[in-house]
């Protein structure tokens, strides 16, 4: 065990801060949440920047285009990326984190030559369309149904919860192709184009009253076969290849985030809020905040750790349902004190006698999710509890 | 940058956990609760190097890393070794006969903890006493200190006396190394803990596989898979945060040394703590009698979180890093 960096990680750290110093202030200031088509168009074009300037895909195989770093490489990647504050990856995230890599590992010829190199240009946008009503943690029972009608599939159901959907070009789509065996059994994966006539999409405001959220309903939706992606009922294999694309590093740039808004927390704590006592001078409150940066650096080099691991296996790390747990949780922990340093304020979800109240009322808020989506805490404890404990199953 | 142990050093962990899971079984420690002794145990843990491993080969030591050494008690504290092998570990190169295990060191941390009376561990079998504090390192001759024994000590197998005065004793060290020595005992007692939050984690798993209720093994429930997973969780944290507090003090400049021990302290402390507590209500109401073993990682836990540091007192101090 060495800690030190290797010269090539300083240099391909060097390198990278070096062209985020530039690239990041030049992209400018990201246009206003509700505005979806400028989001969009924000959110590409810097994905494009990121493509030309030899960024994207950090962890896509360079066959594919991608930079195909090691994993330590990608950890330097993600820290510099939120130190520099850079754009978050906004509407590319389904493509770039799922879509695209279940094409470079699943998709035919055709398929990978129609997609993966324009969602690595930010030419793509993909939304997910696996969550029904009734399958949510239990995604296999999803019931939206795909009849085969010659060349096409012939497709009826309702996804939600569907981030994106508004400004997609193409929805990764699970549906349900035979209803006659066991639920995973009868699982297929297409890639369905979001102009096809019979889709409709109706916002679902969440929490924040915004709209990042969409049902989408498929009425006699009719998408070509050759969209299917590996063989008819064999999508929830194929799935998995997905899930697991979200379950590495995908988060370490907003746990790097998340380091850094506690520092913020703390130094508004400093502030003198009230007839010249500050936040700060409560000793607990202190306590407290020098225990959650623990977690936080702890949090950090478990991410190492287990990445360390991984790149030595090959394979993703054994511990990337512990980071996940972990870091959900502790972001939600850190809201909190986000919330207890604002006092009152917080009644308002505005900026409030120069307190950053929208930022981190939004941020806690936001934490809500994470614990939900992406596999929730209790199906992460549940995989923790039988695939790594051994603990038996409830059947 | 390589977070990973090396072949070398899972090897060593591996050999020295077959060594004292051979030597130390399990059931040693009831043995050891009922009044038996086992006076070789010292000597055999010198002669593998537990307390000489950092020193030089010329000095007689291995001229191992903090890291090997973070591994090793890690396997102490699994197996839930007694004895002040903390002390003697820091004691090493310092006073003689402390590497060889033939002086039995014991000590106190006066830089974080100054309340007294002062408890001081294993003063019996001790042959020197070492003090931590701002101004130095002291060694104290134990039979200068007027000491009570407490007839009933919380963990069976620490002994502790209780002295309202401390002699001064020699100063063999200056504050630099005080404060060196201190960073190195909290590291050490966090491996030390680490390896308790692990043995309390397999020993609650091992349990819920085997007990039946309700016709069915109580790790089929839910409510006991979700407090185990969370033992794992809190396991794997803990071994992040004291192997990268280890590897900082093998290499000092890869960031700040006393706040990632401060942070390996806290975390290890919580959570042996937490996983000590989970295994005693996943064992039930065998779980509170003194025949399963659990109550014995719990006391010690409760030792070691109080040595070198509490879990509140390291908060404050990765806290005073944001200035204000």
């Amino acid at each position: 065990m060495d800690l030190r960096p290797t010269e090539a990680e300083e240099k391909f750290r060097h390198e990278l801060r070096s062209w985020l110093s530039d690239a990041v202030p030049a992209h400018g200031t990201p246009p206003p949440r509700e505005n979806w088509p400028a989001r969009r168009a924000w959110d590409t074009g810097w994905q494009r920047k990121m493509f030309e300037a030899g960024w994207a895909g950090i962890s896509w195989p360079q066959a594919f285009g991608g930079r195909e770093a090691s994993l330590i490489e990608q950890l330097i990647y993600y820290e510099e990326y939120a130190r520099a504050k850079a754009p978050y990856v906004g509407v590319n995230f389904v493509g770039l984190l799922h879509g695209g890599p279940t094409l470079i590992v699943e998709g035919t010829d055709a398929q990978k030559e129609k997609h993966i190199e324009h969602i690595l240009r930010g030419e793509q946008v993909w939304c997910q369309g696996f969550s029904e009503p009734s399958a949510g943690s239990d995604l296999a029972s999803l019931r939206t149904r795909a009849e085969r009608d010659g060349e096409q599939y012939v497709v009826n159901g309702h996804k939600i919860w569907t981030s994106f959907a508004q400004v997609a070009d193409y929805c990764e789509l699970l549906v349900r192709t035979d209803p006659e065996v066991r639920k995973h059994a009868g699982i297929t994966w297409l890639i369905m184009p979001m102009d096809l006539p019979g889709i409709e999409v109706r916002p679902l405001p969440t929490l924040h009253g915004e709209g990042e959220f969409s049902e989408v309903f498929l009425d006699n939706v009719r998408i070509p076969v050759e969209n299917r992606v590996g063989a008819e009922n064999d999508g929830w294999r194929v799935t998995n290849v997905t899930l697991r694309f979200e379950r590495g590093t995908a988060f370490a740039g907003e746990m790097y985030d998340l380091k850094r808004w506690l520092a913020e927390i703390a130094a508004e704590a400093q502030k003198v809020t009230d007839h010249g006592s500050r936040a700060w001078d409560d000793a607990s409150l202190r306590r407290e905040i020098g225990h959650l940066q623990a977690d936080i650096d702890g949090l950090w080099n478990l991410l190492k750790l287990s990445i360390g691991q991984a790149d030595e296996s090959g394979v993703p790390a054994i511990g990337a349902s512990a980071v996940k747990l972990f870091f959900t949780e502790l972001k939600q922990r850190i809201g909190d004190m986000a919330m207890r340093v604002l006092g009152r304020a917080v009644l308002g979800r505005s900026d409030m006698a120069g307190m950053p109240v929208e930022y981190f009322s939004y941020e806690a808020l936001q934490s809500l999710s994470m614990t939900i989506a992406a596999g929730s805490s209790q199906i992460q404890r549940k995989i923790i509890g039988e695939r790594i404990l051994g603990l038996p199953k409830d059947k | 940058m390589a977070f990973k142990l090396s072949d070398e050093q899972l090897e060593l962990q591996r050999g020295f956990r077959d060594f004292v899971a051979g030597r130390f079984p399990i059931e040693k420690l009831g043995q050891l609760a009922d009044g038996a002794k086992d006076a070789t145990l010292w000597g055999e843990l010198a002669e593998m190097g537990v307390f000489s491993l950092r020193l030089a080969e010329a000095r007689g030591g291995l001229g191992l890393f903090h890291v090997d050494a973070a591994l090793i008690f890690e396997e102490l504290g699994r197996a839930l070794v007694p004895g002040p092998v903390v002390w003697t570990h820091l004691a090493a190169g310092l006073i003689d006969g402390a590497a060889t295990g033939e002086t039995v060191v014991t000590g106190l941390d006066l830089t974080t903890n100054r309340h007294t009376p002062f408890v001081i561990e294993h003063l019996e079998d001790a042959g020197a006493v070492l003090v931590l504090k701002n101004d130095g390192v002291w060694r104290v001759d134990p039979s200068t200190i007027e000491a009570t024994t407490v007839d009933v000590p919380l963990d069976p197998l620490t002994p502790v006396h209780h002295a309202s005065r401390l002699p001064d004793g020699e100063r063999i060290a200056d504050a630099q190394a005080a404060d060196a020595l201190g960073l190195l005992g909290a590291t050490l007692s966090s491996a030390l803990m680490l390896g308790i939050a692990e043995a309390t984690s397999d020993m609650g798993v091992a349990y819920a596989k085997e007990r039946q209720q309700f016709d069915k093994p109580i790790g089929t429930f839910q409510a006991i898979k979700h407090m185990l997973a969370d033992t794992f969780v809190r396991q794997e944290l803990a071994r992040a945060a004291v192997y990268a507090a280890a590897g900082t003090l093998d290499h000092p400049e890869v960031g700040d040394v006393a706040t990632a021990v401060a942070e390996a302290k806290l975390v290890a402390g919580e959570s042996a703590m937490k996983n000590c507590r989970t295994c005693v209500q996943v064992h039930g109401g065998m779980g509170y009698t003194w025949e399963v073993p659990v109550h014995y990682f719990l006391k010690r836990t409760w030792i070691l979180e109080s040595t070198f540091g509490s879990v509140d007192e390291h908060a404050d101090r990765i806290a005073a890093t944001f200035g204000g």
